[in-house]
């Protein structure tokens, strides 16, 4: 019983964190208020024919859950992948009318309805709309859930195999990581998870981490330049970390519950500065061909026991109520997934800045990729 | 290395034989060559989940390979994609490696250029060149827009063993058949394809080869539901390095293996 | 090649009207032309102001950043990244060229030498990986250098545990030559087979030493076959991806990848167009050198078709 209230007051504590993307750029309005309407749809399909094309991240979803979902629904499931949010922008906006659901993240679904690359199919009039998380509604890119339906949430901080470098346990903050220069280390090839992480550490506020003072950048990029990690990539480096070739990298909380399940002695470290909070989506993208098939599976997935399977496989939380009941207790009780109490105040969302800022991001990257 | 030293050719070639290092770094040479893909295809048979960590031997991976739902979508979009390829570029390198013997010099060097472009110009560059174009001109990404591209860079190599067999054919059937009355199309049909036939084969083959291992334009053009093995590869080893890929890239070596050994039969044959 | 035959137009076994090649130009022109024109256009023009792509405004301003860059502290410098990129570029092929061609040469030799039977399975051996793809070789071969394959089991057993191959400029070294060994092995071999032996054994008799023989002879006769090999190896290098991607570690970026970049993460399309029209013009420099010093050296129009 205790036990279990204690879990309780932890998803408490990541609901409040979440509460937080609705500030991001002010675009926050009464949550949930559309959401009340899902009950109307009274006529909403639960069985489809043909096919849904599905474009996610690399392993970032249950191949036995696509076999369920084709079980309940008669909808074959196809599915390719991507390595950014720039690669699937760059597929939308090059004309690849195809796919009829794509997991973009926060900023990137910003990005893409200003582009009007998105079909407003209205998850939250969705029969399971009325399930998402309260403090996913109202979220800065897409205040009513008009485009987007959730997904995933997590956050990116630092993993570190306390066993097999015990140096790394040391690592208090973003500056320690940038400065600490431990081997077997691996960075994130992601320009604003490494840049934002170096604006931190010189002393930027989450609040201020568009800023367009190039004096600010100046520092970050004077911090970079001694950080040389082993290996700059923008996967999850899970097996590299099982197999020991990676002992303390940047990594997202999922990732690193993962490497946890094989390699118990690796920690997530809440950096002291801050860290990125980030969610992602699920959208359907403007021509596709099977536009019910991507409704059906949409509301499928915000089913909580089938999100909550998503859950179990990813290793990161979702936003969807009710689905930590279907979860796992390894993932339930990672303070990786569910964020201690002490640390929520560290999370604040990844930012989404505009090309004046990105451009002092992609300088600041660059400039730092090319002196390794 | 038994043979008997009294054949004065046989001894000149002895002579040579004797650089000293050449036989040690020849064989290393090929270990050298040979042992990363022996090393995929022993791992292949790994048990673990971890590919570089050997555990035991197990066929488990090649189970998950010949069950895996979204390999068999990727290598069949590879092979629709090199199949539609093969049979485009070698009519086109057929048609080209004919019509350029007779082209004014001008127009045939402008020719020229086109067909060997892909074979100087950095295939990403092509490649991203294709996809702004493509997206310019609102043809959508997928399996045509890949087989229009994987066409154009697999010319020149259909075309290469068929130009060189072109060079190398003897005029007399040619007069012959001219002094005999026969017409272009006749002399077309019925001496110069037969004669290229092998040549041409050839070069299908060489172009189904790099057309199906292609992976840069692939990566850059590919669309809905169009992924193709290579880039599906290149993925898993992005994110969750298993003996997964090993096994699929072994198959793919065997394959690669019979279409090589097909071809140098063909060759064969042909002298 | 194709000159040499143009003497002799009249009566060429197998012509046919020129018209029958037009589809094949047509065609090529579509798939090879204008992406090529479409990337010098782009080059020019602005990038979109959000998402991918271009806006139709004239600006040279990619090409004055490749060398131009306007610095945190708000002064105006030479920008030294891109002319890195370039150079690291032209270094691991140079590199890779080079060691292709020392390791390429005696073996060449010895297949050339080998009697039939023997030579026609060595041939096929080193033609094999041709037809394998270059994804599943750098793949191999990352797992050969890896620290748990048997070159870092091999080292940590020798206590050489803390030095990693992998990810590395060595390894993104390793994994060039791998990739481009066989493209120097076969036209150097195909020169080594056209050697007449009897030669180098006139050589012998007069009383010259074997190395002599090697470098006085052997050597410059299989000069056509070196510099084939030279632009079959350095070409492709230069515009290679895929081993700086997987066995650098992301951090030796060749051209390749930071174009790749720009067409991601930076989203610049314009910037990468730049980077794809500075590497045509350097590849064609690099082949019109190597066609002067061929003509100079044996005499013969390099040909790469």
């Amino acid at each position: 019983m205790g036990s279990n209230k204690k879990r309780l007051a932890s998803f408490a504590a990541i609901a409040a964190v979440t509460t937080m993307l609705l500030s991001a750029c002010g675009g926050s309005t009464t949550a949930s208020s559309t959401a009340a309407a899902g009950g109307s749809t009274a006529a909403f399909p639960t069985k489809g024919t043909g096919e849904v094309h599905l474009y996610n991240w690399t392993d970032y979803i249950d191949p036995e859950q696509l076999k369920a979902f084709t079980a309940d629904t008669g909808i074959k499931v196809i599915l390719d992948t991507f390595d950014s949010n720039e690669t699937a922008l760059a597929k939308l906006q090059s004309g690849a009318t195809g796919y009829d659901v794509v997991f973009p993240s926060d900023y990137m679904v910003k990005q893409m309805i200003e582009l009007n690359l998105l079909e407003k199919v209205s998850p939250a009039t969705f029969p399971n709309g009325s399930k998402i998380k309260s403090n996913m509604m109202g979220v800065y890119w897409d205040a009513n859930r008009d485009y987007s339906a959730p997904w995933m949430y997590g956050s990116t901080g630092i993993a570190c195999n306390t066993k097999a470098e015990p140096k790394c346990s040391s690592i208090k903050s973003w500056k320690d990581w940038f400065t600490v220069g431990l081997p077997k280390m691996d960075s994130l090839k992601d320009q604003t998870e490494v840049v934002s992480a170096a604006l931190r550490a010189t002393g930027v506020a989450a609040a201020d981490l568009c800023t367009t003072d190039k004096a600010k950048y100046a520092a970050a990029l004077d911090l970079l330049k001694g950080f040389k990690p082993a290996v700059i990539d923008s996967d999850s480096g899970i097996e590299r970390v099982i197999a020991g070739t990676s002992n303390v990298r940047m990594a997202w909380n999922g990732s690193t519950h993962r490497m946890k399940e094989k390699v118990p002695s690796v920690e997530y470290i809440y950096p002291s500065e801050g860290l990125n909070l980030w969610a992602d989506n699920m959208v359907v993208p403007v021509g596709a061909p099977d536009l019910d098939n991507a409704k059906i599976f949409i509301n499928w997935m915000m089913d909580p026991k089938n999100i909550a399977a998503e859950s179990n496989f990813t290793g990161y939380d979702n936003g969807i109520t009710g689905s930590d009941a279907f979860m796992s207790d390894s993932l339930k009780n990672d303070p990786a997934v569910v964020v201690p109490a002490d640390k929520v105040a560290l999370l604040s969302p990844t930012p989404a800045c505009d090309q004046t800022a990105r451009d002092l991001y992609t300088q600041v990257f660059t400039t730092w990729l090319g002196a390794q | 290395m038994t043979t008997s030293h009294t054949a004065p050719k046989r001894r000149r070639l002895v002579n040579l034989r004797n650089f000293p290092s050449f036989t040690a770094v020849s064989w290393g040479v090929l270990f050298f060559l040979y042992i990363p893909l022996a090393y995929v295809l022993f791992y292949s048979f790994n048990s673990s989940r971890i590919a570089t960590i050997w555990q035991s031997f197990s066929l488990h991976w090649y189970s998950v390979t010949f069950h895996d739902p979204d390999i068999q979508r990727a290598l069949s979009n590879s092979i629709k994609i090199a199949i539609g390829a093969t049979i485009f570029s070698t009519f086109f390198a057929v048609i080209a490696a004919l019509g350029l013997l007779r082209m004014k010099r001008a127009g045939s060097a402008f020719a020229w250029a086109l067909i060997g472009a892909p074979l100087l110009i950095a295939e990403i560059v092509l490649a991203v060149g294709t996809l702004a174009f493509f997206r310019a001109v609102n043809i959508p990404l997928g399996l045509v827009a890949m087989t229009i591209a994987h066409t154009a860079f697999c010319i020149p190599f259909a075309l290469i063993p068929i130009r060189a067999r072109l060079g190398q054919l003897d005029n007399a059937p040619f007069e012959a058949a001219a002094d005999l009355g026969a017409n272009e199309v006749q002399i077309l049909r019925r001496i110069t394809l037969p004669l290229l036939a092998p040549a041409i084969i050839s070069g299908a083959l060489l172009a189904f080869a790099i057309s199906i291992d292609d992976f840069i334009t692939s990566f850059f053009l590919s669309g809905p539901g169009s992924t193709t093995l290579p880039v599906f590869i290149f993925g898993m080893i992005r994110s969750t390095v298993t003996p997964e890929v090993d096994a699929i890239s072994s198959l793919l070596l065997l394959f690669s293996g019979v279409v090589l050994i097909s071809s140098y039969v063909l060759n064969r044959r042909r002298r | 090649m194709s000159k040499k035959h143009v003497k002799q137009l009249e009566g060429r076994p197998g012509q046919t009207s020129p018209l029958l090649a037009l589809p094949t130009v047509i065609f090529l022109t579509i798939g090879i032309g204008i992406p090529i024109l479409v990337t010098i256009i782009y080059s020019f023009l602005d990038r979109a102001e959000i998402g991918m792509g271009v806006k139709w405004h004239f600006n040279p301003t990619s090409y004055k950043s490749l060398f131009i860059i306007e610095n945190l502290d708000g002064t105006t410098g030479f920008d030294s990244r891109w002319i890195k990129v370039l150079w690291n570029s032209f270094l691991y092929s140079g590199i890779t060229t080079i060691v292709t061609a020392i390791f390429s040469i005696p073996i060449a030799m010895w297949i050339a030498t080998r009697d039939e039977n023997k030579r026609n399975i060595l041939l096929a051996a080193v033609t094999l990986p041709f037809w394998i793809s270059i994804l599943i070789r750098t793949y191999g071969i990352r797992q050969i250098i890896d620290d748990n394959g048997p070159i870092g089991t091999i080292m940590h057993k020798l206590g050489y545990a803390h030095y990693h191959i992998i990810y590395t400029p060595t390894a993104t070294l390793i994994g060039l030559v791998y990739v481009f060994l066989p493209f120097m092995i076969l036209p150097i071999y195909s020169s080594a087979e056209r050697f007449d032996f009897r030669m180098a054994e006139a050589a012998y008799d007069l009383g010259a030493r074997r190395w002599t023989v090697l470098r006085r002879i052997v050597l410059p006769s299989i000069r056509p076959g070196i510099i084939a090999g030279i632009a079959l190896v350095f070409i492709p290098a230069l515009g290679s991806f895929l081993q700086s991607d997987m066995l650098g570690g992301g951090k030796t970026n060749m051209i390749a990848n930071v174009i790749a970049l720009n067409f991601g993460q930076a989203r610049n399309w314009p910037f990468g167009c730049a980077l794809s029209v500075l590497l045509i013009a350097l590849t064609l420099g690099f082949v019109k050198l190597i066609q002067w010093i061929g003509k100079k050296s044996t005499g013969e129009k390099v040909s790469f078709i």
